[in-house]
């Protein structure tokens, strides 16, 4: 008996073995391979099309990327701490931040924002609002869908005598940082009482957690509004309303209206690209957008060669892909600004 | 016959000098375990402590337990409204959540016939098992429609009208509110105190239950005279580790509490428990003050937790005490 069972140890022992050599073999090929592999971290909302894009970008080059979406907060935390190749923020640096940590920063793609409502017999597109409406209706001030306000950017529709239900995000966000960025640029008493940020002190409503929340709580509750990214009111067909922007034109949320805004937009090399694209310049410019932006560590210009190497493929290669995901691809004229940046910073 | 081999197993353990080598690394094993846990407890500490001193700094201790000003915008952070998020939502599921477990553990043990204790048994073991983002997701999708379509404005029509209820029952039902986040509450820790409350009926002699019927009593005067008060250490014990469990879960109310950083006084109105804001405002808080102030938070919720539990145990200890006596 004893016998036995010290048999049966060793089977054990020799399991264990060859577990540990083929753990610590793996580790070593994993080794092997970091030199190919490209470690970024940040902003959630870029996610997606990021790694479809790395995938893409394998398959061709060999080379790997690895994005952890920990959020923009901790994507620029980890840039300055030095411990991914880049970090990714929703929210634009200014340029005397970027210096602080010795950073540089270029948009990588277009994401907009969406009013969505729920009005018993209004489809998508056909309300239209304009920023002043839309801030007073986030500031409680317009309580009711027959306001006179709304009716008379409305003539044509027949809108309820009823409450307005005022939905936002209840989790801190980029979707959020626009949109409040949009309203505090448009109207005063905004800026004045709420401001901008990833989560706010909301003057009223009710908070949905994530795009998928407050588009749960905007189809559940009749007489509701709400904001979400483009991407989600268009796969989820929500109904988005029409905006008047900066030039006084109704638009409509497309990713067309959404590259207006990005290339009419002035997006300046010298200010590292700072800039929300909310109520951009041109007839056809979508008002509520913004671009998530990449951060480099300046002095480490192996890897940031190979991350601008990265991007400027995804650029020239990636534009169907994004629009697949419902992503808005910067317009030309800003992609060739954003070579110009890297030229004069000498990383391509 | 079995007490004496194992002696004999242990004393000639302890004689020979050959088997003292493993036993030495199994104590050392046991005790590097055990002592780890002192080592991560202090080392968590140490950690809230080091990222909250900024927030610690700039607001002090009382002025940011009573302030109820949660602005990121303006940088200016108070905990009085999550800390009272967290105490209502716990004490409402306490509430929904007692009375349910202690009728469930009751009628699976003295009630039912046999063939349905198991399979209630085994639901309420299942619903321990369900992962709280499944609840969530639920609350959301499901119960949050409910409760704002039916319930809610059903509560509203009846006690709503009442003269000092109506209070509690102001405002539009849109499920997104304490009322809603204590239910799915309560439905998550009704499995932890039914099971250890059944356990703990169990383990009533038969005998005196026996004898308690022989003499006359019906089912009830057995429940209350001789099963309630003999367990009553052990439902205390489950209700404990329900409250601990309550005031820690984060997932399940996530998604139905609408992180409002209000004092509330509606059953109906959006509110914010500490887990609640530390998990939606994490990972894009943007400033070092915002990110201090959220860890002061998780500070505030250990502490919390930490005088909880002593309490309880302080209690269990002095029932103890008075039962063995």
């Amino acid at each position: 008996m004893p016998s036995e069972k010290r048999r049966g140890g060793n089977i054990y022992m020799k399991q264990i073995l060859t577990i540990a050599i083929l753990l610590i073999g793996t580790m070593l090929i994993n080794h092997a391979q970091a030199e190919d592999m490209l470690n970024g971290a940040g902003a959630t909302f870029p996610y997606p099309i990021y790694s479809a894009w790395a995938n893409e970008y394998n398959k061709v080059t060999g080379v790997k990327l690895n994005y952890q979406s920990i959020g923009s907060g901790g994507g620029i935390k980890q840039i300055t701490e030095r411990t991914v190749d880049f970090g990714a923020s929703d929210k634009p640096l200014t340029s005397e931040e970027l210096a602080k940590g010795n950073l540089l920063q270029f948009p990588a793609v277009i994401g907009g924002v969406v009013p969505v409502v729920n009005v018993a017999g209004i489809k998508a597109g056909e309300l239209r609002l304009d920023s002043e409406t839309v801030c007073k209706i986030y500031l409680e001030e317009i309580k009711k869908w027959s306001d006179p306000t709304i009716k008379a950017l409305n003539p044509k529709l027949k809108l309820p005598d009823s409450d307005i239900t005022v939905v936002h995000r209840s989790d801190g966000s980029g979707t959020t940082a626009i949109f409040t960025d949009y309203l505090s640029g448009v109207c005063p008493a905004w800026k004045e009482k709420v401001g901008t940020g990833t989560s706010v002190s909301w003057p009223t409503g009710i908070g949905g957690k994530g795009n998928e929340g407050v588009a749960n709580y905007v189809q559940q509750q009749a007489n509701s509004i709400g904001y979400v990214e483009f991407a989600y009111a268009k796969q989820n067909n929500l109904a988005y309303t029409l905006l008047k922007n900066h030039e006084g034109e109704f638009v409509e949320p497309t990713f067309e209206s959404f590259a207006d805004a990005a290339a009419s937009a002035n997006f300046d090399p010298k200010r590292d690209f700072y800039l929300w694209l909310n109520d951009a310049p041109g007839k056809k410019s979508w008002p509520i957008a913004g671009a998530t932006f990449i951060l480099l560590a300046k002095e480490k210009k192996d890897s940031n060669m190979k991350v601008v190497k990265f991007y400027d493929w995804a650029f020239k290669n990636g534009d169907t892909k994004a629009k697949e995901l419902i992503y808005v691809p910067l317009p030309n004229v800003l992609k060739a600004k954003i070579e110009g940046y890297w030229k004069s910073n000498g990383i391509q | 016959m079995s007490i004496l081999r194992t002696c004999g197993k242990v004393c000639s353990l302890a004689i020979s000098p050959k088997r003292k080598f493993p036993e030495l690394i199994f104590l050392s094993l046991t005790a590097i375990a055990s002592f780890s846990v002192i080592f991560f407890i202090i080392g968590i500490i140490i950690v809230l402590f080091k990222e909250s001193s900024l927030a610690i700094g700039k607001f002090g201790i009382v002025d940011f337990l009573t302030s109820t000003v949660w602005n990121p915008v303006t940088g200016v952070f108070g905990a009085a409204t999550t800390i009272y998020g967290t105490f209502v939502t716990t004490a409402l599921a306490l509430l929904f959540a007692i009375p349910t477990a202690l009728g469930i553990a009751i009628f699976v043990t003295e009630i039912a016939p046999n063939f349905l204790k198991g399979p209630i048994g085994i639901a309420i073991e299942l619903l321990a098992a369900i992962p709280s983002i499944i609840y969530g997701m639920w609350g959301l999708f499901t119960l949050a429609p409910i409760m704002s379509r039916y319930i809610e404005p059903a509560l509203q029509n009846t006690f709503g009208k009442l003269p000092f209820l109506s209070v509690l029952f102001k405002g539009t039902p849109m499920g997104v509110d304490l009322l809603t986040a204590s239910v799915i509450l309560a439905i998550m820790i009704i499995p932890f105190t039914a099971s250890i409350a059944r356990d703990s009926f169990n383990l009533t002699p038969s005998v005196v239950k026996e004898s308690a019927y022989a003499i006359g009593a019906t089912q009830w005067e057995v429940v209350k005279n001789v099963v309630l008060p003999y367990s009553k250490l052990g439902v205390f014990g489950g209700v404990a580790l329900s409250l601990g469990r309550a005031l820690g879960e984060t997932m399940a109310v996530a998604f139905v509490l609408g992180n409002n950083h209000k004092i509330a006084t509606s059953l109906f109105d959006a509110a914010s428990t500490i887990t609640v804001t530390l998990a939606n405002e994490f990972t894009e808080a943007d400033s070092d003050l915002y990110l201090s102030s959220l860890y002061y938070l998780a500070l505030v919720l250990f502490v919390m937790s930490f005088v909880i539990l002593a309490i309880s145990k302080f209690f269990l200890l002095k029932a103890e005490r008075k039962y063995s006596r």
